[in-house]
Order: structure tokens, then sequence, then C-alpha cells
């Protein structure tokens, strides 16, 4: 075998081995962070980490529902590249007044000022009936809901 | 359509005029928005963009409880009630005694939040007491 073969044969091996790496590429922690990122959606509060191929999220969300599904999002958004996912997400729900008692109190004061509206409170729900000028539904509602209510009916309500 | 999607620019608002702990769920078919505004202003636009999805709230499908991180004791605060006198009471509650007034447009001082809808206050008379939080806005 002549030198000029054996170089050859080292300079074909070697193209083999490059298209053989070349069909699989790695994809970077920073590439798969935004792939990840894409899969779990655009909520604000859901951050995501990569680090060799290993996917962290953390943050909050409001039901154990959406920190599955953004686990499962996480996991899929790239079968291959994610070995796995750590969910460090905390579940930080919706905080809702459901004591009649303390609502209905807190009702009371908020409508203290609109003399021609009825206030009923049902099982955290504030069912307001009568008239409320225009100018003024906006702080009604807003009144009522910084109470943490279930709902704010006030379909039964006449705008002057 | 779901009532993420009919309130999207609210949400979409919220997100993009910087509230702060943004937390968005439906809970039997009523979208609960909570989060911390940047100011007084930024809370006031999304009651605009709230109005205009649902034209004076008659549909009671969202509650939306966004307070005001720049309402912190001893900054002041505007009087917005509609037309008349703020009370200053004793204590937290309507059933409170009336222990001082403030007028349309005055600027008093924030003390310290007893709750979220009892704030304790001083006027520039040096009245102390509670006014209901709702009638009192930051000012930048």
């Amino acid at each position: 075998m002549t030198i000029k073969h054996v170089l050859s044969v080292i300079l074909l091996s070697g193209a083999l081995t490059v298209s053989v790496i070349s069909c699989k590429p790695k994809l970077s922690d920073a590439d798969l962070k935004a792939k990840v990122e894409t899969a779990v959606g655009s909520n604000p509060n859901v951050l995501v980490d990569v680090k060799n191929g290993v996917v962290t999220l953390s943050g909050t969300v409001t039901t154990e529902d959406e920190k599955r599904i953004l686990e499962t999002s996480a996991k899929s958004a790239d079968n291959k590249a994610v070995k796995s996912v750590v969910n460090h997400i905390v579940i930080q729900p919706i905080e809702i007044n459901t004591d009649v008692t303390d609502l209905t109190a807190k009702v009371a004061d908020a409508t203290k000022d609109f003399p021609a509206v009825t206030a009923t409170v049902n099982d955290g729900v504030i069912t307001i009936t009568g008239t409320v000028e225009q100018a003024r539904i906006q702080t009604l509602k807003q009144s009522l809901d910084a109470l943490n209510p279930k709902k704010v009916d006030l379909s039964g309500v006449i705008i002057k | 359509m779901t009532l993420i999607s009919k309130y999207k620019v609210l949400i979409d608002t919220a997100k993009s005029s910087g509230v702060l702990d943004l937390q968005v769920a439906e809970q039997d078919s009523v979208l609960h928005i909570r989060g911390t505004a940047p100011n007084a202003d930024a809370k006031n636009k999304l009651w605009d963009v709230y109005n205009q999805i649902d034209p004076n709230y008659l549909t009671g499908d969202v509650v939306m409880n966004v307070d005001v991180s720049t309402a912190v004791a001893g900054t002041q605060v505007r009087v917005k009630t509609a037309n008349s006198n703020l009370n200053i009471r004793k204590g937290p509650g309507t059933d409170q005694l009336i222990v001082g007034k403030a007028a349309k447009d005055e600027v008093i001082t924030l003390i310290s939040r007893a709750n979220n809808q009892w704030w304790l206050v001083r006027t520039k008379d040096g009245e102390e007491g509670y006014a209901y939080a709702q009638y009192l806005e930051p000012l930048e």
C-alpha cells in the first residue's frame, strides 16, 4: 500500500465520520430552551431552564391541571433532546372568598354609597339589583371584585 | 368562545403593561384576573379595556382584582370620590364613627393599609383615620 493510498483511506474514513455526526446534530441547551419555551406557551409566570438536556420548570400556576399540562408540553417539545423534566412549578390557587358572613359585611361597606341598589350574597356570588349611574358602575364593580368573590352578577342592574 | 379568548386583549394588556404576579384562571365559568399594576394609570387602562369588551361589566364572567404597587405606606394618595367628601372613620368599617372628611381630589397621606378595603390615612389638617381604599388613588 502506498502512502497515497493510506492517506486517501484516512481522508475517506474521516469524511464518513463527519457525515455520520452531521446526521445526528446535537441540540444545544440554549436551542432546546427556546424550543421548550415555545411549547409551554406564553405563561409569564413559568420559567424554563435546560442543563445537559434536563429541563427544569419553575414558577407559579393556579391549578394542578395546568402544572401537568406544562410538563407534558415540555417533554413533547423534543422527545429526543429532552432527557427528563424536573417540575418545580408551585400551585398558587386563586383566592376566593366564600365566607358568607365576611363577604356580606364587606359588600355592605362597598355598596354603602349606592343607596339605589340591593346586594345579596350567596355561596360567594354577589348579585346586585337596582339602578346605578353610568359614571359610577366601574367604581362599584371594582369595589366588589376587590373582595375576591366567586362572581359579581350585575345583569339585573339598570344603568342610568 | 372560551373566556381566555374573549378577554385576550385584556390579558395581553395586563402582560404588556407590566402587571406583576399576574394570575389568570377560569373557575366555574368566571375568569379571575389577579395581579399588581405598576401604577394607577396601568390599572385604569385595564378597567377601560375590560369595559370595552364587556360594556358596564354586566355579563359577570370576569372578576378582576388588580392592586397598585405604588400604594405603599408613606405615599400620597388622591381622593377620587364621585363628588362628595370622603369619610374618614375611627376604624375599618362603615359602622365606625366618622372622625374626619377629605374633599374630592384632595391629596392625603397613606399611613398604612389595614386591609385591602380600608387604609389608615392622614389629612393635611392632621385628621387621622380609616378611609375606603376604592376612593383613593396613588399619585405617580
